[in-house]
């Protein structure tokens, strides 16, 4: 009863959260959309869905997402082994880099990623192959934008899997194709789960991607209602589909939590820090491989924007770098590049602070497995990956001018809108830590008298606080990185790093697309340094902090560093 | 133990406090402009997101009115339009700038708009003067999306560039041109009103089918084509473009030499003079304003020449007042477009949607 209480007492922020800057803002516009005097106007939703050209998008989004959802696991999950488990010089700055595409803005990246697929491109000039026009193209841009979020979601939990199990298989006589399947697998489900429907819904609303390099003839659904509602200005068709993407993406949160009911368990955890080791035999393989598609698929289209930046007029230089620190000095429309890099800055802790205090608040109500209620407010959270990001600014404008929410001209819409999108991250990206913390471990502290929050703080926290670095990540990075609500709400002039490269790119002249490029480098180096620097004290607390269990000897040394030897009792043993 | 778990909850309380109370306070201490009973000495521009004008001109006003300006962009044209009309019963702003002819309906049919006849107006010509009778909208500028040519290419090709729409379905023009997907991108939404001015309701569809036979490729946004796809800007050179022909602006040529050290004799980029559609931007004081004299005095300050005379440099746009000069880089290289093709507004309200959706079936 009285976990009830507190389980609903965690869920009630959230869920107001949402209530104010997701539901009412989407309900605001769908219902502007359907409701004309008074009266309800259903009738449109027939008359859309019989539109051919409309079922048509439909498909093409469901199935261009499900293929690019495979295949960003296929090529991520191995990475996500290698960077879980092995060790391996510049590991850390490797991982930060990955998720740099996930920040960039797509027109950057896509034009970079042309360059991969395009004429004269890579498989051109190898194999005289160009994949620009054919859906090859938005495939492999989907998984070089959601790599980093395999990588992350499903690393974050396999560093933290116990490798003596498997061992412990393998003694037992499992061949290791047969200790990964029945002993590794299952305990990575939830978080490989968690992280396709994250990249499948992702891949679902993309937008950019499917402009630049799907040609004008392939549109998904995102691309339909944006041209709806700030194009075409049809709010009823626009509605009508917002409604769509709403029972597609709802149909697919369903299989996803059907899939996972049975799958979450409780796990062994211990220190991410104890089970990397350094490669061995097939391990060198795989990680060479690894790499390489790394450096393929996701260095060399960077490499080719930064070599953009620099290749200025007169060869190469710093010309462009030059240019945008004149920039701003008698002009509204270009802001200098710090004040930018600030701007973005500043929204993004905000966001990510929101993202992860809502966002944490979640995933504790949600970590012991509850009643279908519980598992309807889970989808709820993810409601907002799969929603338009016209729709939700839209919604925001017509919703959030009267008090006490009036928002309408405050700054504080920004990082709202992009926190929307953070939170989801955090919940799945901390969710499976948390059900995996063993039950008995939070049952024995309640016994030596500690209280829920307690309890919470004192096993949860710490076991989660590797999660929570990474969540926090992604937060980060995502409202960085994020462009479509936060372009669709006007406001006073604060322009990000997004919205000033895309400005940039929207004039002719050869100074302004190199000034483009040469942002777009700031942004990509801006992104690895916060990720950098944001996971290093949260990752390293967890390795040093040990769960206050009456008994227990605070600061343990051996996990407090990584290079230890991984003879040293794991906190799960202390813990015993 | 519980005490400082106590202590903990209370600090929490306190920071959930704190932040409810910047919310409210962010809430209540924007947007309430003129609402206080003073007139306000503000004016808010609501504009999209290329608006741009010079920190020095915008001081100017200020020490000429009083006023200062505060601009909020959302979007591109249609989009700052749409939100505009959405939230008309209660607008963010005084002054609206930004909509084109072809959104000129939408917006008036929605109300958007109070009448102002601004100071200035006898010195704009009366073609661009689309709603004369009202003066709900004033005409601030000019943009003509024209195709664009590199000049590379047809000089060490020996072909003389396209200069008409007749032109480009020419053989010798076979697989040269890169154009918008007119459904997401506003040139290209462009350059089809300017083949239907041309060729008329009845025939544009021919020829669209055989500027098709001849090769026509269409991308979905005008940084694709002009930045990755066309041959002529330094950012397509850079990208590998092989396409020589794209739909851009009268303006791209001067802007491809801005910050080009030292400047060359003439633009890498050229303009086929007869293939293009004017866009006229107008603003408007909008309805409701909480600051109408501001707003007005923002609209005549528009026409002023010191507005005006900043415009080209800061929008890439024309001026629309007789006697503005233009920045000596215009005058050098950029073209003149002394016939343009246009449309009545009206008429691009009434048929927009079935040419697109025509459009869409017969090119993609």
């Amino acid at each position: 009863m009285r976990a009830a209480l507190v389980r609903g007492g965690l869920a009630a922020v959230p869920l107001a959260f949402f209530a104010a800057f997701f539901a009412y803002p989407v309900a605001a516009i769908v219902g502007r959309g359907l409701r004309e005097g008074g009266h309800w106007h259903l009738g449109r939703i027939g008359d859309v869905l019989g539109d051919g050209s409309v079922r048509h998008v439909l498909w093409f989004t469901c199935w261009q997402a499900a293929a690019s959802t495979a295949l960003t696991l296929a090529v991520a999950l191995p990475a996500a082994y290698v960077f879980a488990r092995l060790d391996f010089p510049g590991k850390r700055v490797l991982r930060a880099v990955v998720t740099v595409p996930f920040v960039l803005p797509t027109v950057v990246a896509g034009s970079a990623f042309l360059a991969l697929l395009g004429r004269g491109g890579l498989t051109d000039s190898l194999f005289g192959v160009r994949l620009d026009t054919s859906v090859w193209a938005i495939l492999i841009a989907h998984v070089f934008f959601n790599y980093a979020v395999v990588v992350r979601t499903v690393g974050g939990l396999w560093a933290q899997l116990d490798p003596r199990q498997e061992e412990a298989a393998r003694m037992l006589g499992a061949g290791r194709l047969t200790a990964f399947r029945r002993v590794v697998l299952p305990a990575l489900a939830p978080s490989v789960a968690a992280a396709a429907v994250m990249v499948y819904l992702f891949t679902f609303t993309s937008f950019g991607v499917v402009q630049i390099l799907g040609g004008p003839t392939r549109a998904t659904l995102e691309v339909e209602i944006y041209r709806q509602t700030a194009e075409i200005f049809d709010l009823p068709t626009a509605a009508v589909l917002t409604l769509v993407q709403f029972v597609a993406v709802a149909a697919i949160l369903a299989v996803h939590a059907w899939t996972l009911r049975r799958r979450e368990s409780a796990l062994r955890l211990v220190d991410a820090g104890a089970t990397g080791h350094r490669p061995r035999g097939g391990e060198r393989a795989l990680l060479a491989g690894v790499l390489a598609v790394v450096a393929v698929l996701i260095l060399l289209p960077l490499g080719v924007l930064a070599a953009r930046s620099f290749d200025g007029p007169h060869g190469y230089g710093l010309d462009f770098y030059r240019a945008l620190g004149s920039v701003g000095d008698d002009s509204t429309f270009l802001v200098p590049p710090v004040q930018a890099v600030g701007n973005s800055l500043r929204y993004a802790a905000v966001a990510a602070l929101i993202a992860l205090v809502i966002g944490g608040l979640a995933a504790a109500a949600l970590t012991r497995r509850a009643g279908r209620l519980m598992r309807g407010f889970d989808a709820l959270l993810m409601l907002p990956l799969g929603t338009s990001a016209v729709t939700v600014g839209f919604g925001f404008l017509i919703s959030l001018d009267k008090p006490p929410l009036d928002l309408r001209d405050s700054w504080l819409l920004v990082p709202l809108a992009q926190a929307l999108v953070g939170v989801p991250f955090v919940v799945r990206v901390m969710l499976p830590v948390l059900r995996a913390v063993d039950q008995r471990l939070r049952e024995a502290a309640a016994v030596l008298g500690a209280s829920p929050a307690r309890v919470w703080r004192e096993i949860d926290l710490p076991m989660a606080a590797r999660a929570a670095g990474v969540a926090a990540g992604f937060a980060f990075a995502v409202s960085l990185g994020e462009f479509g609500a936060t372009v669709f709400i006007a406001r006073p002039d604060s322009p990000t790093l997004p919205v000033a490269v895309a400005r940039l790119l929207g004039r002719a002249g050869g100074t302004n697309y190199g000034q483009a490029m040469a942002l777009s480098t700031v942004l990509m180096v801006v992104c690895a340094v916060c990720l950098l620097i944001l996971e290093v004290p949260l990752s390293s607390r967890a390795a040093t902090r040990t769960p206050a269990v009456p008994g227990t000897p605070p600061g343990d040394g051996p996990a407090a560093d990584p290079a230890a030897p991984r003879t040293a009792p794991t906190r799960e043993e202390v813990l015993r | 133990m519980t005490s400082t778990i106590r202590r903990r909850a209370a600090g929490a309380l306190v920071l959930a406090a704190a932040a409810a109370t910047v919310l409210a306070g962010c809430g209540s201490g924007s947007g309430s402009g003129g609402a206080s009973g003073k007139p306000s000495k503000t004016v808010t521009v609501v504009s999209h997101d290329s608006f741009a004008a010079s920190k020095s001109v915008l001081a100017q006003f200020t020490k000429e009115t009083g006023y200062t300006v505060k601009v909020l962009r959302g979007g591109d044209a249609g989009a700052a339009v749409n939100q505009a009309i959405l939230t008309k019963d209660d607008p963010r702003g005084d002054v609206f700038f930004g909509v084109d002819n072809t959104l000129l309906s939408r917006a008036l049919d929605n109300g958007l708009f109070d009448p102002y006849t601004a100071k200035g107006l006898d010195q704009v010509p009366a073609d661009v003067q689309l709603d004369a009778a009202k003066h709900r909208v004033t005409p601030i500028d000019t943009g003509d999306v024209c195709v664009n040519y590199d000049r590379g290419y047809f000089s060490s090709h020996h072909l003389a560039p396209p200069q008409t729409f007749a032109d480009l379905v020419k053989p010798q023009y076979k697989n040269l041109l890169v154009t918008e997907n007119v459904s997401t991108s506003s040139p290209g939404l462009a350059f089809l009103l300017g083949t239907i001015a041309t060729y008329g309701d009845q025939h544009w569809q021919t020829y669209w089918k055989q500027l098709k036979a001849n090769g026509v490729k269409v991308v979905d946004s005008w940084e694709q084509a002009y930045d990755s796809d066309f041959s002529g800007s330094a950012a397509g050179r850079k990208a590998g473009g092989d396409r020589p022909l794209t739909v851009s602006y009268a303006s791209s040529p001067p802007a491809e030499v801005v910050g080009v050290n030292p400047p060359p004799a003439q633009s890498p980029v050229g303009v086929s003079t007869g293939t293009c559609f004017r866009q006229i931007e107008f603003a408007g004081l909008l309805h409701g304003a909480k600051n109408p004299a501001g707003g007005k005095a923002f609209i005549d300050f528009m026409l002023s020449k010191t507005f005006q005379q900043d415009m080209p440099l800061q929008m890439y746009v024309d001026p629309v007042v007789k006697g503005a000069k233009e920045p000596a880089v215009f005058t050098k290289y950029g073209a003149k477009i002394a016939h343009p093709t246009t449309l009545p507004p009206a008429t691009i309200a009434d048929r927009r949607d079935d040419w697109v959706k025509t459009w869409n079936s017969l090119v993609l």
